[in-house]
């Protein structure tokens, strides 16, 4: 009897329930806010509108937006665990206590740095790749829109199984990357680090499908015309983004997966006994984790390609440059990854290879950095909100970029390894590269998508307060680095840190007040959404073909495919004033019709890793027959999966949208 | 007129085979780091048992010809649909079914003795990486197996169509790949323990 119990129920407990008041206040928070989202859905009677518009929907613009609003609210958690660990530090100096504890502590800062990277990274990259890469290469829709959707249901899946973890169970307390022995079963026997495993491994098959969604949309949706050398750099960017996912996530589902195998069924690759390698997990999470911080960063670069040429009314020096210095990253953003662990034994030749490596990655994105420059020169700057976005970005995140060389110097990086040193680098690069870069990139798209503009003033506020924020909040990190201070410190001994550490945290506050800026302007815009409408689809005088459509952009992107003759072709169409389409021109069309496939597999999927995580093996066998189920009915079925859009009615919408 | 044109399916179907080009490139990148993993971790035995010792190169053999065998069958059962000669394409499915599943009987009771010896994957890092590497295979001949099935209901109930074309040629992508994949398996897992 009691077997059975057991078997039915796993390792749940209510002793996995949170204890300290910190931890019981998110989790009573928590569900409550999802609850009084749920009512107020309710209230107003709108799930089925959801469902219908949105949640089914297989749009890539609509999935796009769904990946952007999850990554903005995992932003605000992860900004709060942020502030968590600074008020830690500001506290708990020279035997004082901090509000925390260590395990609550250490449990932040992973929670922090996971959901930093994956879901809000990540999320924006996704997110604003699927509003804007279809309508630049222009085309009506991703290759595969309901893989599309599997996707954006996985990293959703992911990001609810990482929050359930704060409400029931704790979180991993092993860093971000859950480094082994720490996060094997003989240190780590709870479920923390069975959360951190199964909700990266979740979404990250997502990730996996968007990448070979991406490269498989380029390569065969381009319109008529276009070759690769007439793309926008942008899309170049995708392609290079999605290669690297292609080849580097497949590294990340084995790591985790054998991972996982230890912890689960005691195997031994990690462990420290048995003949287990740690050194090799550690090995094989940097040969993806390196290129990782690539795939993030190289869609924002291509966001500023779009934007400085945009707003300097210049097209973009040095094209050609600026392609080969992605497909360079590109191949050596593979051959870089051991510089993570200089001070880990491998020796001097090795460390000297990948030191000297990592040098020349500057190259390639310095050339990009002058690139950039170089097409504001002489240009007719307009300072509107991306661009200041760019400047506060050229400042941070080269500024970022020469601390990293610094670090590439293997006698230095002994020093100052594991250090705030270090903290302060990756964060000058990420914050810098990729969220100033999403944040630039959102403000610039979002009349296509919404068909109203954001208010400026406030971005541009925004922006600076990011930019002032930032500096409080990392220039003493660098000191501190290098006064001796390791990362990942909950209580120090010497009260000359104290000030530093109280200024960093003082400048979390203010990118916190960044970031309400943000959320300021978009509700203001939508309040003054009548004011700042977009109407002729062309706000910024654009370059590219998104800007030859009607804001916001009808659901078949293009009512006509158009045909593409040169680099920046709408640019010069508007040139030579040929911009409308003849009535007979217009055929007809196929769309994907709506399914609900993508959300029952991320349910299923959310449901399946609780079971691990918990040990109901019974649930996450039935989950994997539901899923197989699933897809045996799509693959057996010949249903009708595609709806028709005749030219007349295309006709007849166009030119009311153009009015 | 609301036919779609002959060149937006062909469209379609170009895309999902390049598509799943694109994931079999990505599962050699997961091999490949489970192909790594147990190099690396093969002289790690813990003073258990080493591969020369656990590893018999000539059952593996037999493994390998039945796969072979099962890829051949499948390569005729595309061709046939092909020529539209339904019932040979029916009968060299099942027999692409029937090999496959004998091949992974024959693993799974090599599985089997090994555990009922002792050898568990939870004595040493070296049979750690041996049976999660041979087991992920297998895994993946789980699958295709299921999916073969699927695709034997589909072709009887269809016979010879544009999507039945399509979705036999993926399936045979997969099974030659699982294939191609064995044949390195072979040679670095069996034959290398013989060295």
């Amino acid at each position: 009897m009691s077997e059975l119990f057991d078997f039915l129920v796993g390792r749940l407990s209510l002793e996995y329930f949170p204890k300290d008041p910190v931890t019981i206040g998110a989790a009573i928070g928590m569900p409550l806010t999802v609850l009084g989202l749920v009512a107020l859905i309710t209230y107003l009677k709108r799930w089925r509108w959801l469902w219908e518009n949105w949640l089914t929907s297989l749009d890539a613009k609509k999935i796009g937006v769904m990946y952007m609003i999850v990554a903005i609210v995992m932003l605000l958690r992860g900004v709060a665990d942020a502030a968590m660990l600074r008020l830690q530090t500001a506290l708990a100096v020279n035997g004082a206590e901090g509000p925390f504890t260590t395990d609550t502590f250490q449990q932040v800062f992973t929670a922090h740095g996971t959901i930093m990277i994956f879901f809000v990274a990540m999320g924006l990259a996704f997110g604003l790749i699927n509003c804007v890469l279809p309508l630049m290469i222009g085309a009506r829709d991703m290759a595969f829109p309901m893989m599309n959707s599997i996707s954006l249901w996985l990293f959703i899946a992911g990001m609810v199984l990482i929050n359930l973890s704060l409400v029931f169970g704790g979180f991993s307390n092993g860093g971000w990357l859950g480094y082994p022995p720490l996060t094997g079963l003989e240190y780590n026997p709870g479920p923390g680090v069975d959360y951190w495993i199964w909700s990266l491994q979740i979404a990250g098959i997502g990730s996996l499908l968007s990448g070979i969604n991406f490269f498989t949309t380029i390569i065969k949706h381009r319109a008529p015309g276009m070759t690769l050398w007439k793309m926008p750099v942008f899309s170049w960017s995708v392609l290079v983004t999605s290669v690297l996912i292609m080849l580097a996530f497949p590294i990340l589902t084995v790591t985790l997966a054998l991972l996982g195998l230890d912890r689960t069924m005691g195997m031994h690759f990690f462990t420290s006994d048995a003949g287990g390698n740690p050194m090799l997990y550690i090995n094989l999470i940097w040969a993806w984790g390196h290129p990782e911080v690539y795939i993030l960063v190289i869609p924002a670069f291509g966001v500023f390609s779009e934007v400085v040429a945009t707003y300097s009314k210049k097209k973009l020096f040095g094209y050609k440059t600026m392609v080969y210095a992605l497909i360079a990253i590109m191949f050596l953003s593979f051959i870089v990854w051991q510089h993570h662990f200089f001070t880990m034994g491998a020796g001097a030749n090795v460390n000297a290879f990948f030191g000297i490596m990592t040098m020349v990655i500057a190259i390639p994105t310095g050339v990009k950095i002058f690139n950039w420059l170089f097409t504001m020169y002489k240009g007719r700057i307009e300072f509107k909100a991306p661009m200041v976005w760019f400047l506060a970005f050229v400042v941070t995140f080269t500024l970022g970029g020469v601390s990293g060389v610094l670090m590439a110097v293997p006698a230095l990086d002994f020093q100052v390894h594991n250090t705030m040193f270090l903290v302060a680098h990756f964060h000058n690069v990420i914050i810098g590269g990729v969220v100033f870069g999403f944040f630039a990139g959102i403000t610039h798209w979002f009349p296509k998508i919404f068909g109203f503009k954001l208010h400026d003033g406030l971005g541009r506020w925004s922006a600076i307060l990011w930019q002032v924020g930032f500096i409080l909040a990392f220039i003493p990190l660098y000191i501190l680095g290098l006064m001796g201070a390791v990362r990942r410190l909950d209580s120090y001994s010497d009260p000359t840190w104290q000030p530093l550490f109280i200024t960093s945290g003082i400048g979390v506050l203010v990118i916190a007040g960044g970031i309400g800026l943000f959320l300021l302007q978009l509700a203001y815009s939508v309040w003054k959404r009548k004011e700042l409408r977009d109407d002729n689809g062309d706000p910024w005088d654009g370059r590219t073909l998104e800007w030859s459509v009607p804001s916001p952009a009808p659901h078949y992107n293009f009512a006509v495919i158009p045909r593409v003759t040169r680099r920046d072709d709408w640019w010069h169409m508007k040139q030579a004033g040929k911009t409308g389409i003849k009535q007979k021109e217009f055929k007809d069309i196929w769309l994907p019709k709506n399914t609900g496939i993508g959300v029952y597999i991320g349910v299923i999927a959310g449901i399946f890793g609780f079971g691990i995580i918990w040990h109901l093996w019974w649930l996450a066998l039935l989950c994997i027959i539901a899923i197989i189920a699933i897809v045996l009915q799509r693959t057996l079925s010949i249903q009708d999966s595609e709806y028709h859009v005749s030219a007349n009615e295309l006709f007849h919408e166009s030119a009311r949208a153009m009015k | 007129m609301s036919q779609r044109s002959t060149k937006h399916v062909i469209e379609k179907y170009d895309k999902a085979e390049f598509g799943f080009w694109l994931y079999l490139m990505t599962d050699i990148i997961l091999f490949a780091s489970l192909f790594a993993t147990y190099m690396i971790l093969r002289p790690n035995n813990a003073d258990g048992p080493t591969a020369a010792e656990l590893l018999d190169p000539s059952y593996a053999l037999i493994e390998t010809i039945v796969l072979l065998a099962s890829s051949f069958t499948c390569g005729i059962a595309v061709l046939a649909l092909r020529f539209g000669k339904k019932t040979l394409s029916i009968a060299s499915l099942i027999f692409t079914l029937l090999l496959g599943a004998t091949f992974l009987v024959l693993e799974l009771s090599e599985f089997t003795e090994l555990v009922h010896e002792g050898h568990t994957w939870q004595v040493s890092a070296f049979l750690s990486g041996f049976f999660t590497l041979v087991a992920t295979h297998g895994l993946h001949i789980f699958i295709g197996l299921i999916w073969g099935s699927a695709m034997l209901t589909y072709v009887l109930k269809f016979g010879r169509t544009d999507d039945s074309m399509r979705k036999l040629t993926l399936f045979s992508l997969f099974w030659h790949f699982l294939d191609l994949v064995w044949i390195f398996i072979f040679s670095i897992v069996y034959l290398g323990a013989a060295l």
